[in-house]
């Protein structure tokens, strides 16, 4: 079968009074590598499981390639799950785990062993087609986890958080196999994570939720520079969020006046701005602001600095560490500037 | 480190402990020996000595040449394999309904897998003969209504019966325990890939709690086969266990074949126990995951629901019948050949109380001392295995648990044999002596203590009695303020579990106690109910101790709630932290 779009129209859930997600909307496209982003409780878990057919929405539609699949249950549907915990069966050996869908499918025998050894080829995994879950490392339960459900050439591939699991050493590998492999396959996939790197390095596109609504949509560099609101600003990254006014172009909050370089309608606003769009100048006289550092915190690459204001104004700001360098202590003042085309409008 | 730095004999061999500990492990050891290694070694040995002394086979030769013995054999196995067929009949529909669905009837299912727990198998047994037997009210109503009968306590079928019934709670709890351990994402996790219904079932659901069942089912197994009392009352004595009694209380203790049926129980019992571990061997299906929790209890159709009543009603109907008719029988006038008894009164409860009142005196007595010694002991054990570096210590450990494995009339057996010619100072001999049924009662019983005070202990977190030790207290004083007061709930669970277990006891029991003076209530149910007149006194005897048992169940269970919800409240030391 071929990798599908799938539609959600307007989707909302509850268990009893709580409601978990609220009249969700969002289209992926055939092929595409789409995230949700969202922290604990914000419905991205409870949505891909929808998807799957694990619940049933209590208004909305849910299609896959075009077909309304909202009432159809989960093993009537061609969507392959990997779930957050890989969920082997412990009492079968690697190949009889990937055989499970197949022979479901009643797929003859020996094309089933045939699909069953090119799906652990594919994660790389075929020598250990004998073992027990038990017997595997985490990685490899993994791998075997996606193999199980590639078998069965999915229309669509869920996945729950598939790098939670693993050791920070191992994800950014693991990560960039999982891309790779969506590539070859061109299968549409959807990814369920908290960790916006994760989301940013593998995502064509994605969706950002919180509590059980779609903030918005895009691909990963629009979120970051154009974020819709506060919650997306903060969550992808770090941002400096300043309320003040906007009057004939010009960005006004305490001592900061800012000449905008997009037009915006006046009135009261919230400016975004991140960290690397303030540059911080040594000497007295660059930059346009004064401000007195607060704090400093030598993370290595880059130095983080909390830095306030005259006015009282408190910004965030990183510089690339360079030896001969050396990070501004706490209690000095430093002249900065901000620049305008790295600011967003909220 | 003091300790050990003074006394050098203990750096040259290495001893990493204390004279304490090295001590109390010596009195430990000198107890199990003594009352549990000793005594089955000398059971194994008379099966295997000549009467001239050396080694020899001919007495189990001897044993599978006689007919009788042969058919006691298959008779044992064929018994213990059905009441496993019956139990499994009547636990897994019970857990597969408990643990898969939300059913209004759930409460009583739980109900149901504790309530035969409280009424050991022989107290039940004559009331199931008043009810079910040739003459008892379910066959007289259906030869009233029918014309039919049904033999269902007719020789061994009486036995598979009794035992099933008060035998199934056994893989009832361990089986539904293994299929909530299963973690829904297994279910999800198939459906995904295109199961559903049965073939979920067969496929995923029933192997992954495959272990469970099997350590159940070998339970009851090794227990049925095992059982003495039952058969007895029952006047079946065509199965080993009888068989192996009457001949060391009517042959006499010089005879080798109780000794050789005892060697028999024991390897039965342990072949059975070490097969099923070896199926289970890399098993360990304990999937469910933090956080998750269980499989998806679903909601049941109309007919699914109908059709649970119809199996859970009668079910109850069945495991009550022996609590009911004790019940009656304790408080009937006469009850022969009809339906229900002819009168009632209270008239059995003032016999026993008037007549024998020392079965009761005696079981709070010997019982009572007998779970002291096991709580102790067990302490003990589970401290010097868990928080010292004592040499052999698991050893300890492995043969405290082994007194699970042997049967109490084996165990009892060997205590004759080993103890018989010694007599106490009025002259009487020691292995019949009240003091001996204690000690046996005790060695009966460790392993449940020894297991309550090993949870008990993991519960203290070592840095606990590390602070203690950092502010001066000894390893003494450590174990006694700090670590028993932190185990006391677990350590009271331990006591009334023992007790319980103990007040029931009557494989032992039978072998050791020769007069009714010195008889606990387990032996006055049995001696009573050997007389058509004594039933009803027996049955009233058998009331009370399913009352006391109950009791301390549920005070057990209360201890160690109270210890759970007392602990969830205090801040929890963790490991890692």
């Amino acid at each position: 079968m071929s990798a599908q779009g799938v539609d959600v129209e307007g989707v909302s859930f509850g268990y009893g009074a709580t409601r978990v997600l609220e009249d969700v909307s969002l289209s992926i496209r055939k092929g595409e590598f789409f995230a949700f982003l969202g922290p604990s409780g914000s419905g991205k878990t409870t949505l891909l499981r929808l998807i799957a057919g694990f619940g049933t929405p209590d208004r909305g539609r849910i299609l896959i390639g075009g077909r309304d699949m909202t009432r159809t249950p989960p093993w009537s549907r061609n969507v392959g799950l990997v779930f957050q915990n890989y969920a082997l069966w412990p009492h079968m050996t690697v190949a009889q785990n990937v055989a499970f869908g197949l022979e479901r499918r009643r797929v003859p025998r020996a094309e089933r062993d045939r699909r069953v050894r090119a799906a652990l080829d594919m994660v790389g995994l075929a020598h250990l087609i004998d073992r027990r879950p038990a017997q595997l490392s985490g990685g490899q339960q993994q791998r075997v986890a996606i193999a199980r459900t590639l078998a069965i050439e999915p229309e669509v591939l869920l996945l729950d958080e598939p790098l939670s699991n693993l050791d920070a050493a191992l994800r950014a590998g693991v990560r960039q196999e999982l891309v790779e492999l969506q590539r070859r396959l061109g299968l549409t996939t959807i990814l369920v994570t908290h960790d916006q790197e994760e989301a940013n390095a593998a995502a064509d596109r994605m969706a950002v939720l919180d509590g059980g609504r779609v903030l918005q949509i895009g691909t990963p560099t629009e979120l970051y520079d154009r974020p819709a609101n506060r919650f997306v600003a903060a969550f992808l990254g770090t941002a400096n969020l300043i309320d003040g006014t906007v009057e004939d172009g010009v960005f006004r909050a305490g001592g900061i006046a800012l000449p905008l370089n997009e037009p915006a309608a006046p009135g009261r606003v919230t400016l975004a701005l991140r960290p690397q769009g303030i540059r911080l100048h040594r000497d007295a006289s660059g930059g346009a602001l004064a401000a007195r550092v607060l704090r400093t915190e030598f993370l290595g690459g880059h130095v983080r600095y909390t830095l306030e204001l005259q006015e009282g104004q408190q910004l965030t700001t990183e510089e690339a560490h360079l030896r001969g360098r050396d990070p501004l202590a706490p209690g000095g003042t430093v002249r900065l500037e901000i620049d305008p085309r790295q600011v967003s409008i909220l | 480190m003091s300790a050990t730095a003074s006394r050098p004999w203990s750096a040259r061999l290495r001893i990493e402990a204390s004279a304490s500990q090295v001590a109390a492990a010596a009195i430990v050891a000198a107890f199990l020996l003594a009352f549990l290694v000793v005594p089955v070694g000398r059971v194994f040995l008379t099966a295997f000595a000549a009467a001239e002394g050396g080694f020899t086979l001919v007495h189990f030769a001897d044993f599978f040449r006689t007919s009788l013995f042969i058919e006691s054999f298959w008779n044992s196995l064929y018994v213990a394999g059905m009441s496993v067929v019956f139990a499994s009949l009547l636990a897994v529909p019970l857990a597969v309904i408990l643990a898969r669905y939300r059913f209004p009837g759930s409460a009583l299912i739980a109900v149901l897998g504790v309530l035969p727990l409280v009424m050991p198998p022989f107290v039940g047994a004559v009331a199931m003969q008043l009810i079910f037997g040739r003459n008892g009210t379910v066959n007289l109503l259906l030869m009233d209504w029918f014309d039919v009968r049904l033999d269902l306590m007719e020789g061994l079928n009486g036995v598979i019966f009794v035992q099933s019934l008060h035998y199934f709670p056994f893989i009832l709890m361990n089986l539904s325990a293994s299929l909530s351990n299963i973690d829904v994402s297994m279910e999800e996790a198939g459906q995904n890939l295109g199961a559903r219904g049965a073939n979920l079932l067969r496929t995923i659901v029933l192997p992954l709690a495959l272990p469970g069942y099997l350590a159940g089912a070998s339970l009851v197994f090794v227990k049925v086969f095992d059982d003495l009392a039952t058969p007895l009352l029952l006047n079946v004595t065509n199965m080993l266990a009888p068989q192996a009694y009457l001949r060391v209380t009517s042959v006499g203790l010089g005879d080798p074949m109780g000794y050789v049926i005892s060697v028999i129980l024991v390897v039965v019992s342990v072949a059975a126990m070490a097969g099923s571990a070896l199926l289970l061997r890399g098993r360990d299906y304990a999937t469910a995951q933090r956080g998750g929790g269980g499989l998806s209890q679903r909601r049941m159709t109309r007919t699914g629901r109908i059709l649970a009543w119809c199996f859970v009603v009668p079910a109850l109907l069945l495991v009550l019948a022996p609590h009911a008719g004790i019940l009656l029988l304790s408080l009937a006038t006469i009850w022969s050949f009809s339906p229900l008894p002819d009168g009632f009164t209270l008239a059995h409860y003032a016999t026993v109380l008037r007549e024998t009142p020392q079965f009761l005196t005696n079981t709070l007595l010997f019982c009572g001392i007998a779970a002291l010694i096991d709580v102790v002991l067990g302490v003990v054990i589970a401290w010097l295995v868990h928080r010292t570096r004592l040499p052999g210590r698991a050893l300890l450990d492995l043969v405290a648990m082994s007194a699970l494995a042997v049967p109490g009339l084996v165990l009892g057996i060997g205590i004759l044999r080993t103890y018989f010619d010694v007599h106490l100072p009025g002259g009487d001999s020691l292995a019949t002596s009240w003091i001996m049924l204690t000690i046996v009662l005790a060695v009966r019983r460790l392993p449940y203590a020894l297991r309550a005070a090993t949870a008990a202990l993991r519960q203290v977190h070592r840095s606990l009695e590390e602070a203690a030790e950092n502010l001066g207290a000894g390893s003494a004083t450590t174990l006694a303020r700090i670590v028993v007061p932190l185990m006391a709930g677990g350590l009271a669970a331990a006591f009334v579990t023992s007790f319980a277990t103990a007040a029931v006891e009557l494989s032992a029991t039978l072998v050791l106690v020769t007069r009714d003076v010195d008889a606990p209530l387990s032996y006055g149910i049995y001696i009573y109910m050997q007389s058509a007149a004594g039933r009803g006194p027996g049955a009233a005897l058998g009331v009370i101790a399913v009352v006391v048992v109950a009791i301390c169940t549920w005070a057990a269970h209360a201890f160690a709630e109270r210890e759970r919800r007392r602990r969830s409240r205090t801040v929890e030391p963790r490991g890692a932290a």
